[in-house]
């Protein structure tokens, strides 16, 4: 068990159990990703199941509010689903969205940032004035646009069903050139460092330069700006969500959770918005307070100063 | 290909092993379109901002010696190093492997070249992939220029070799960094010795390193040489080192060669007036700070380049005819070439 | 020759996470008013650390263990954070290797040297101009009051340096601790600089302590060397008697590893291995792992620096 022993001696061990914060807001993301992926097995019911539905069970408080019922911990929303078994499945679809949005934009970003940084002068300018223009477009715009088209030509009953690839789709497209540039600048960086010249002096293929030698030195600034692209997909979706260009109610994410809930909120049913707000914003924050950690870890000159 | 070049007669009658001609490289650091406009009296005018690493540089290099380039910093040693291996291509030139010409090739129609000629760098602490370990480092090379050798066969070469420098082939598994910059410098030079390599670029391999680290690496490369008979091309501004390990020697200044002769020639007696002021600011051990040459001014910008001699602003012998003309590189004696007027001309 | 500084089983320690690390270990030297004295040694020896303690500028996590620092009648070890400001400003300056440590990017040299002469000195705007005006003066630099306009960026490596020994003769120190300060740059360069220093030490009759690991220019300009490794003093005395007649078996490898003359293409005398890292120093005396001469008793007992019959101190169990 050499690893075992490497991870127990290793500074950033050290480092990250002495930062009370980075582990507080360890526990509550492991606490959420457990719950979240693992909400069939833990919620206590189905929301997508309509047959276990009864609207006569709608609007029921959370169990310390008077009236309420005790099968349901958090209350239920208007449609008479519980509130807690709802957020639970909603986290997981915030979760899958956010961080397969981040997976493509990863993808495309280091791709690009790659070619753009080794292949120099006019794939450079290329790529990078291609990032500038995707970055003049909001995310938002952009999924109004091709959300109002591909609605348009599937029919809103079929676009339900394609709703959690399509905006992993469109957030991933549409925040690509962050991790782009991240990946293109370090590129800059690594590819006059004597270990790239020692590769092509053997001879080895661009290629295989690229991914081989400089590909595995330019990962440390992604993960940092990966962690908090989760925490900005997961916001983005919500806020889509929100303007009703997200998930369908059907099957909500804490973002439709929120929507669903706002109509209610002033006639005293605040749990349907509050609760799920909640959970939303301290996921957040515990993925961003994560990220800065990790950031200070493997980069304290380069930020703090 | 014609290679009997008047300037290589001095070296030998065979064919150099490695050889340039006329080679030039030139940087454009201009940057984008927007950064070279300039207003020039009332025109609008695309301006160009060139660095003249290397003009004009020929020489040639016999197998089995060590040839060094010499000069301070900014000179064009590096580029002239990196040029020759086909790192940065010329813009004029030729560059020769046992009189082919090498420096046009595709990147595919090179690899045989490339399991010839090696480089070992200054920096041990950049040179090897952080991200890799030193056996993947080492076999890499191996690996990818043999592919018909087993995994065997592969790994016994490397741990030969890794032998032969002095690092325990145990330590294959380890990270780079868990090595001294001495121990680095050994891997290093162990990856530039696992192919069939018979020419080494050294660009200062040893100048990162503490003292008592440099005479083993200076050992190391010696042994290597007299092992295998490998040719050096030997980058370095340590002008005592240079005396020690050097053949022949190249002093270089702003991208020109001024002097290129045996080492014992050169140093007991130096005809460029900048390898005499060279010369004589090298600190003797021991003795007392000498009278050494004073160069007024500092050494102009390559991008710059002063008309004529180049070192014509800072030379105490610079006449009318310096500052016009760009000098020769001549020979001057039966084993010296120099680029001198005042040396041509017999006032120096 | 009066007393300058003196410094008594200087002790500086780094604490980390594994425990402390003992950068210097109980080092004493002294320095006369005027003497140059040359510290030498690689990477990782204390040298630069001995320097940084002398104007108390050791940064956490190191600290001043124990010892004393005494320069002319002051304890630099116990001087308040604003009296050491005062010692730094007027008693003693710092030469660093790179030039921009000292000068800022952003502002002109002139601005510079006259905003430190008036912090320190309390003089009016056109008082500090003069004086900075003869100090580059005194540097040979051309057109001073053209340079007073400059930014640092628009010089050479070389005129930096220049300006920053400018800086620090301004208040007329008493002590110029150089550290590395040509290492960047080229030989020729390196002579021109050398030589000012060794010009300037005797003009203004400043005290120098040049810490280099480059042996031949130390023996050049000082008249003293102390030889550090692995954080001890392992030998000091008259430079040349050191170049020529090295008593330590580590000065006398060092010396001997440098390319001479004489025995050119032949290979060179290499002392084995490296010098051990501080976290994990060995029993005894540190250089017995790499010394031909070791004995049992190097390997259990801390060679004290002892006068020798020469007149040289040498650590060593076995110099005489």
């Amino acid at each position: 068990m050499v690893w075992l022993r490497r991870i127990r001696q290793s500074v950033m061990l050290h480092s990250f159990l002495h930062d009370p914060v980075a582990v507080g807001s360890a526990i509550f993301l492991l606490f959420f990703l457990i719950v979240g992926f693992g909400a069939p097995l833990v919620a206590p019911h189905n929301p997508y199941d309509s047959a276990s539905i009864d609207v006569m069970d709608s609007e029921k408080p959370p169990v310390w509010e008077e009236g309420s019922d005790e099968r349901f911990l958090l209350g239920t929303d208007a449609q008479g689903r519980d509130m807690l078994s709802t957020i639970l499945y909603g986290l997981r679809v915030s979760l899958i969205i956010g961080m397969g949005a981040v997976a493509l934009q990863a993808f495309l970003g280091i791709t690009v940032g790659l070619i753009a940084g080794y292949g120099g002068r006019w794939v450079d300018t290329l790529f990078m004035r291609l990032a500038d223009v995707q970055l003049s477009f909001s995310t938002y715009m952009i999924a109004i646009f091709i959300g109002a088209i591909v609605k348009a030509s599937l029919g809103v009953g079929n676009f339900e069903r394609i709703a959690v690839p399509f905006l992993i789709v469109v957030i991933g497209l549409a925040e690509w050139p962050q991790i782009g540039r991240t990946v293109r600048a370090s590129v800059l960086g690594e590819k006059n460092k004597e270990y790239v010249e020692a590769a092509r002096v053997i001879g080895l293929p661009a290629r295989r330069i690229m991914i081989r030698h400089i590909l595995p030195n330019t990962l440390t600034p992604v993960l940092v700006i990966s962690t908090v692209q989760v925490a900005n997909a997961i916001m983005s979706e919500a806020a889509l969500s929100f303007i009703g260009l997200g998930m369908p109610i059907t099957r909500p994410s804490l973002g439709s959770l929120i929507k669903a809930g706002f109509e209610y909120i002033f006639s005293g049913s605040w749990w349907i918005t509050i609760l799920p707000g909640i959970v939303l914003v301290l996921l957040i924050l515990s993925i961003n307070l994560l990220g800065d950690w990790l950031r200070d870890y493997l980069n304290p000159k380069l930020y703090k100063s | 290909m014609d290679t009997t070049h008047a300037h290589n007669a001095a070296a030998s009658s065979a064919t150099p092993l490695l050889e340039t001609v006329n080679l030039v490289k030139h940087f454009d650091i201009s940057g984008g379109l927007l950064d070279r406009i300039q207003w020039r009296g009332s025109n609008l005018e695309f301006a160009r901002t060139v660095v003249r690493a290397v003009n004009n540089v020929s020489l040639s290099i016999a197998k089995g010696e060590t040839l060094s380039v010499v000069g301070e910093s900014g000179c064009g040693k590096s580029t002239l190093a990196r040029t020759v291996l086909g790192l940065y291509p010329p813009q004029s030139g030729q560059v020769l492997y046992r009189g082919e010409r090498i420096d046009n090739l595709s990147p595919q129609q090179m690899l045989p070249y490339r399991t010839k000629m090696q480089m070992v760098f200054q920096d041990p602490y950049a040179s090897l992939n952080p991200r890799m370990k030193v056996r993947e480092i080492l076999e890499e090379p191996v690996r990818f220029h043999h592919k018909e050798k087993s995994r065997s066969e592969v790994k016994d070469r490397v741990a030969e070799v890794m032998k032969q420098v002095g690092v325990c082939p145990d330590w294959g598994e380890r990270y780079p960094h868990e090595f001294s910059g001495g121990q680095r410098q050994r891997i290093s030079i162990a990856r530039a010795l696992v192919v069939d390599t018979e020419f080494i670029v050294a660009d200062e391999p040893i100048s990162a390193l503490d003292v008592s680290i440099q005479a083993q690496i200076l050992n190391l490369l010696m042994d290597a040489q007299e092992q295998r008979s490998l040719t050096y091309l030997f980058i370095s501004h340590d002008l005592s080192v240079v005396e020690h390990i050097s053949t022949r020697v190249a002093v270089m200044y702003l991208g020109f060669l001024c002097e290129l002769a045996p080492t014992e020639e050169l140093f007991t007696n130096p005809r460029h007036p900048y390898t005499q002021a060279l010369l004589s600011a090298i600190p003797q051990l021991g003795a007392p700070s000498q009278d050494h040459i004073r160069l007024s001014g500092d050494v102009p910008t390559p991008i710059n380049l002063p008309p004529g001699c180049v070192f014509h602003g800072r030379c105490p012998h610079a006449d009318k005819r310096c500052r016009r003309e760009i000098p020769a590189f001549l020979a001057s004696g039966d084993t010296t070439l120099v680029a001198c007027h005042g040396v041509e001309e017999g006032r120096i | 020759m009066d007393t300058l500084l003196s410094v008594e089983n200087l002790t500086v320690k780094f604490r980390l996470r594994q425990g402390d690390l003992t950068a210097v270990d109980n080092v004493s030297f002294t320095l006369g008013r005027g003497e140059r004295l040359g510290l030498v040694g690689e990477s990782g020896a204390g040298k630069s650390v001995t320097g940084f303690s002398l104007i108390n500028l050791i940064s956490k996590p190191g600290f001043i263990d124990s010892g004393s620092i005494r320069f002319e009648d002051i304890e630099i070890t116990r001087l308040s954070d604003t009296a050491m400001r005062k010692v730094r400003g007027e008693k003693i300056s710092m030469i660093f290797q790179d030039p921009m440590m000292t000068l800022n990017p952003v502002l002109t040299i002139g601005t510079q040297m006259i905003e430190t002469l008036r912090a320190h000195v309390g003089c009016s705007r056109r008082q500090a101009e003069a004086i900075a005006l003869e100090n580059i003066r005194k540097v040979h630099i051309p057109s001073p009051e053209k340079r007073l306009k400059q930014y640092p960026h628009e010089m050479s490596g070389g005129m930096r340096q220049r300006i920053v020994i400018a800086i620090a003769l301004m208040a007329s120190p008493g002590l110029i601790i150089a550290d590395e300060p040509t290492t960047a740059l080229d030989v020729t360069i390196q002579a021109e600089i050398m030589d000012l220093l060794l010009e300037l030490c005797a003009t203004e009759g400043v005290g120098l302590i040049l810490i280099t690991h480059d042996l031949a220019v130390v023996s050049q300009v000082t008249q003293r060397i102390a030889v550090m490794y692995a954080g001890r003093i392992v030998e000091t005395g008259d430079t040349q008697q050191i170049v020529h007649r090295p008593k330590h078996p580590y000065t006398q490898g060092l010396l001997a590893a440098l390319p001479q003359h004489s025995n050119r293409q032949n290979r060179l005398n290499q002392i084995p291995g490296v010098m051990p890292s501080l976290i994990k120093i060995p029993p005894g005396c540190s250089f017995h792992e790499r010394c031909d001469l070791c004995q049992d008793l190097c390997r259990e007992q801390i060679p004290q620096l002892n006068e020798k019959s020469s007149g040289a101190h040498v650590a060593c169990h076995l110099a005489e």
